[in-house]
């Protein structure tokens, strides 16, 4: 893998990219061959995204050469990287939810490629070569996430394909879907096209990757064949110190049971979302529950249920219940007077007001703890509350009239879980705790919810990082399509169990080995 | 009611519908592509004033209506300018536009209050303006409708059949994917703006050149708010908004109807009809905030700049 | 291009009062331009415009007078404003206060005390509230956009205000002109002092400044208007009521435009007349802009728009110039402060394209 390799199909030397306020890309070094598989490893802020956004064209490097089959060349813009042969899958998927599978191709391939008519013939064939199955005529919002995806790798296989990059690409899918995608990308490479695979997942890079390149703070800090690494020396390419990477936590087994959710169904009036069916759940004071799960199986509206963002009717009100008093028919305001606290996925825009300083946004959720009187705002109490999340939180803040929108995720994180923890609530349900944290953040965050479950609070995770939830969590279940799977204690199930659980066999015994699971794939 | 009566209240209501029509479709364009652009009252007003002053002074309607397209255009790109090059929300600009074009276009019209002009007259063409009941509706209009006819075919073939209609709708719903694609966004969206300042133009050149041919200040009165509500009447499709632009002429020109049948109304209450039937139409159409939701383009009125 | 915009990273707080300052100084300098176009000397024609109207006391009563419908309907926008909820309406809200306070007043004609103008001051509000509460219910109930329901309900009550003054509120000994008879006294807003129209709706004015103030920067209610504008689904997640809030801020916004009108009609006017606002009702749109929906900078801009009233009509007296322009500033002012706000989040920066390029060939050879 030496960069001196004549030919290579792509060659980087040297590129850096600065953004107000940081260096995201600092002198980096990088080459792939014809049919290699590349993995390019990194925690969340290394620098992966701005360098493939500068392969592809989508932003420029302030310095620098890029060489493609051994010629320097300015990548303009992603059109100029189109016709070069270089394909791009994104993370959030660039798909137009309002057109057809074949318009959407059509508007990525340029004019000349023909009408979306004349295409669906080539679609369907191209698809079927690399066992995807995908129907041209269906409008992009009726698909799964999956079938999405493969809308992407298909348009990027309709036209003469050099250099696939993917970003992360599994983290949308269930492992055994994974696994299909690989089966599909090693059949491209033989074919000689070149893959860089964007993860930060050591398990699936090791299975599919044939070499590996690992950023950590905008630079290349170590190249390796995945085959020959322990995990623990990739881990310490990607973050410098392994030692907080694997904190384990003692299990709990809690009290009684705090929140219920008996037979809870809701019809999603909304074409785009998901409908729930019959859950069944309950978390005790004093234990976590992980609930696992592919986005878009309904953790976004099982979460304003429980938040109360969506009430029920009061008929439905027993469907949940905290200790025992029926809820579900409760506003937010008034499920918080009962104990609730709640995290939600988004942290600005949902979680923090991105305009409001984290003063006013510790306002936002904590008005029942004394802070208004009168109807007015009692301002210093309001900053003493904030201050004093800053500080037992180790939030990097300047000060308490900082904007909500300067802080990094995971000081934002950080604070508003510190927001909701100071209240002392009874029951906390938390979205994606640590999605998006570096990793001291996550670290500081799993040790604040084991702190507050000590505490004797139920807890309730929802989190698309099966890893995490199986550390954290003392029960987990998971959800697909709207139906919940059983709950069984994290130390007597596995990754791969719980992966079938996403995929919607619920009949298969949760207590399956990994040695089962690896020999059905 | 007889049928000539009838067919002549079909022909007032094409010509009536006909200014709201123009406009209508403008904003359509300009929505699918994600912009919401409330100064449409302004650009026709705007428009309406220069489209006549031109023609009174050289004599030559067509060029009137050459300059009324082009001066709604002019305050299109001062829209695009704030709006999109300098990301302003876009709805202040927009009612920064319509307070500006009923200001300009007062001003500069002061002297032009009352003149009378001789307008685009009927064209009737022969044997066809002849079919009983549809002939002067379709066949016995001026020339400006005849152009609505063709610029109505035009609007539909490009959003629904052509490669541009798909990159309106992609970057209406998603800038952020359409710009990765390489789309030009706001390319896309400034040529938008600009299609509705000129449609929005030509309906104000309409209306002082054709519909009424003079100039009085306000002349539009609300047709460029009706226009907007008629694009969510039409949830965003483009032959509703044909039918809905010719069902809100009727409504305005129900005052005829009133008068055939033999009614007394104060007139200033039969005025309101047609704001009341906008309001009406929205409470309809709107109900269901779910469909809004599924037909509005996503990304509408939202401001938006090429990231890094 | 030769302009590209940086973001800031966050917003610059002088550039958040200082736009407002380079947007009125901008459209004095576009204004130069214009009256220089028409064949007016600017300076003369910027002096009759803006200055020349305060020279005694009288003028700055006249500017009061003015100001103070501006000022009441922009705090009532301010407030909605901040909830994102567009309001267009505040013109039609004016009139039918204007409109119900009339018709309370000429019902009252003959009563004598001191309670008659509470009444009648009374069903103006009540009345500007109802008409924004007409949005308010439209856009609660049936998800009707706030924006057009608001702006057709302006034609609307426009309408039925021409329709009152010509038909049932038209002064019976009037000689057929369309306008309603004079108010009693008792119905009238008092004058302040001897010389001029200034009248008691000053201190109705003041005292609803100071209750918006109190209102947006010092109470919860509207901490939650604020955030139910910034982020709705903030607001959402921790239960604050949406539809209750909308009610609030348009039924709020609403009763003082109201205000406004009754205080026209039993101010200055006297009587119902078609007249009532020349628009004030869309100016202070302008106004709220400009003043940053923070109710001291509404003052000062209300008194800038006042001015500028002031001023056309003195222009169009003393130099034949279409009053009009007042409207053509107030549209210019509004578009070179949105343009001007680009500063707050951007540092405008100066770059030559072919020098950026050459730099880049440099870093690669």
């Amino acid at each position: 893998m030496s960069s001196s390799t004549p030919a290579a199909r792509l060659q980087l030397s040297a590129i850096s990219k600065r953004y107000p306020g940081c260096l995201a890309n600092d002198r980096i070094d990088l080459s792939i061959a014809a049919g290699e598989i590349r993995a390019l490893l990194g925690e969340n802020g290394a620098g992966k995204s701005t360098l493939m956004k500068i392969i592809y064209g989508v932003t420029q490097p302030d310095s620098g050469e890029l060489r493609w089959q051994g010629r320097a060349v300015t990548m303009r813009d992603p059109a100029m990287a189109r016709g070069l042969g270089i394909g791009m899958v994104f993370q959030h998927f660039s798909l137009f939810e309002t057109l057809t599978v074949a318009q959407n191709i059509a508007l990525a391939l340029g004019a000349r490629a023909g009408s979306p008519k004349r295409l669906e013939a080539q679609i369907r064939e191209v698809a079927q070569r690399y066992g995807m199955a995908l129907e041209p005529g269906r409008l992009v919002h009726s698909l799964s996430i999956g079938e999405r995806q493969r809308v992407e790798i298909v348009r990027c296989l309709m036209q003469d394909i050099r250099l696939l990059i993917l970003d992360e690409p599994t983290s949308v899918l269930t492992p055994q879907e994974a696994d299909e995608l690989f089966v599909t990308l090693r059949r491209l490479a033989a074919e000689g096209c070149s893959i860089l695979f964007i993860s930060h997942k050591l398990g699936e890079v090791r299975a599919l990757c044939h070499s590996a390149t690992v950023l950590r703070g905008g630079r290349v800090s170590g190249h390796c064949l995945p085959a020959a690494c322990s995990d623990l020396e990739l881990a310490r390419l990607m973050v410098g110190d392994a030692e907080s990477l694997h904190g384990s936590y003692p299990k709990a087994s809690g009290g009684a049971e705090f929140l219920q959710v008996d037979r809870l169904s809701w019809a999603n009036a909304d074409p785009f979302g998901t409908a729930l069916r019959g859950i069944e759940l309950s978390v005790r004071s004093g234990e976590i529950v992980g609930i696992a799960g592919v986005a878009g199986n309904g953790q976004d509206e099982l979460l304003a249920l429980l938040s109360g963002e969506q009430p029920l009717p009061r008929k439905e009100a027993a469907s949940i219940r905290f200790a025992g008093r029926p809820v579900a028919h409760l506003r937010p305001d008034a499920r918080r007077k009962l104990g609730l606290a709640f995290v939600p996925a988004e942290r600005l825009g949902h979680g923090a007001v991105p305009d409001l300083s984290l003063s006013d946004n510790a306002l936002l959720s904590a008005f029942g703890q004394g802070l208004v009187s009168h109807g007015l705002i009692q301002r210093g109490k309001v900053r003493a509350f904030a201050e004093e999340i800053i500080r037992r939180f180790a939030v990097k803040a300047p000060d308490a009239e900082t904007p909500a929108r300067s802080l990094s995720g995971g000081n934002l994180q950080k604070f508003i879980l510190g927001r909701e923890i100071l209240q002392q609530p009874r029951l906390l349900v938390a979205a994606h705790p640590t999605w998006g944290v570096d990793v001291g953040a996550a670290a500081a965050i799993h040790r604040a919810l084991i702190a507050l479950r000590d505490a004797g609070a139920a807890i309730l995770v929802i989190s698309e990082d099966l890893d995490e939830l199986l550390q954290i969590s003392d029960r987990v279940a998971a959800l697909c399509g709207g139906r919940l799977s059983p709950l069984v204690a994290s130390a007597q199930t596995s990754p791969a169990a719980v992966g079938r659980w996403m995929a919607g066999q619920f009949a298969a015994t949760p207590m399956n080995t990994p040695a089962v699971a690896a020999a059905q794939s | 009611m007889d049928l000539d009566l009838l067919s002549n209240i079909l022909y007032a209501m094409v010509r009536t519908g006909t200014p709201l029509l123009l406009v209508a479709l403008g904003e359509l364009l300009c929505e699918k592509s994600g912009v919401l652009n409330l100064g449409q009252e302004g650009m026709m007003l705007f428009g309406a004033v220069i489209g006549f002053i031109v023609a009174l002074s050289s004599g030559s309607l067509w060029l009137g209506v050459l300059l009324a397209i082009v001066a709604g255009m002019l305050l299109a790109l001062l829209f695009a300018a704030v709006a999109l090059g300098f990301n302003a929300n876009q709805v202040a600009t927009g009612l920064a536009l319509t307070i500006f074009g009923v200001g300009l276009s007062t001003f500069v019209g002061a002297a032009w209050v009352g003149k009378p002009l001789a307008g685009f007259e009927p064209i009737a063409i022969p044997l066809l303006s002849e079919i009983p009941l549809l002939g002067r509706m379709l066949f016995a209009q001026d020339a400006l409708v005849y152009l609505s006819f063709a610029l109505f075919a035009g609007v539909a073939w490009l959003l629904l059949k052509s490669r541009i209609g798909l990159i309106i709708q992609a970057v209406g719903e998603n800038p952020d994917a359409a710009s990765a694609m390489g789309l030009p966004v706001l390319r896309v969206r400034t040529l938008a703006v600009l299609f509705g300042g000129a449609m929005a133009g030509l309906a104000g050149g309409y209306l002082s050149l054709a519909y009424t041919p003079m100039w009085a200040e306000n002349m539009s009165a609300g047709r460029g708010w009706i226009a907007l509500a008629l694009v969510v009447f039409a949830s965003w499709r483009v032959l509703r908004v044909l039918l809905g632009a010719y069902l809100f002429g009727l409504a305005s020109i129900l005052h005829l109807v009133a008068q055939g049948i033999g009614l007394s109304i104060p007139a200033n209450l039969l005025a309101m009809l047609p704001y009341l039937a906008t309001i009406v139409v929205l409470v309809l159409l709107s109900r269901d905030a779910l469909k809004t939701r599924l037909f509005a383009p996503l990304s509408l009125g939202q401001p938006w700049q090429p990231g890094h | 291009m030769l302009l590209s915009l940086e973001p800031r990273g966050q917003q610059s707080r002088a550039m958040l009062w200082l736009s407002p300052l380079l947007a009125a100084l901008l459209t004095l300098a576009s204004g130069s331009l214009l009256f220089a176009l028409l064949g007016h000397d600017p300076l003369d024609t910027l002096h009759t415009l803006l200055v020349a109207p305060l020279a005694d006391w009288y003028g700055v009563s006249e500017l009061l007078v003015k100001a103070l419908p501006i000022l009441l309907c922009a705090l009532g926008l301010a407030v909605a404003y901040q909830a994102r909820i567009w309001n267009i309406g505040a013109e039609g809200q004016l009139l039918l206060g204007a409109l119900a306070g009339s018709a309370m007043a000429l019902q009252l004609l003959d009563w004598d005390s001191r309670w008659a103008l509470l009444w009648v001051v009374a069903a103006g509000t009540a009345a500007g509230a109802a008409w924004a509460g007409l949005s308010a219910w439209l856009r609660t109930v049936f998800n009707a956009n706030e924006i057009l329901t608001s702006i057709m309900l302006n034609y609307i009550a426009l309408n039925l205000l021409l329709f009152f003054v010509h038909g049932p509120l038209k002064d019976p000994a009037g000689f057929n002109f369309p306008e309603s008879a004079m108010f009693g006294d008792a119905s009238r807003l008092p004058l302040l002092g001897d010389d001029g129209r200034l009248h008691a709706g000053l201190y109705l004015a003041l005292l609803t400044l100071a209750a918006v103030w109190v209102l947006l920067h010092r109470s919860f209610l509207g901490f939650q208007i604020k955030v139910l504008g910034l982020d709705r689904r903030a607001a959402g997640f921790v239960g604050f009521r949406e539809k209750r809030l909308v009610w609030f801020a348009l039924l709020l916004s609403g009763a003082l435009a109201g205000l406004a009108g009754v205080g026209e009609v039993a101010g200055p006017i006297g009587q119902l007349v078609p007249q009532v606002s020349p628009g004030y009702g869309y100016a202070a749109i302008t106004v709220a802009f400009l003043g940053r929906l923070n109710p001291l900078g509404i003052l000062a801009a209300s008194l800038l728009m006042a001015l500028l009233y002031l001023g056309g009509e003195h222009a169009q007296m003393a130099m034949n110039l279409p009053q009009a322009i007042t409207q053509l500033f107030q549209g210019l002012m509004l578009f070179f402060l949105l343009a001007c706000d680009v500063l707050i989040l951007y540092r405008p920066r100066l770059q030559l394209n072919w020098g950026r390029r050459s730099a880049l060939k440099q870093v690669v050879a």
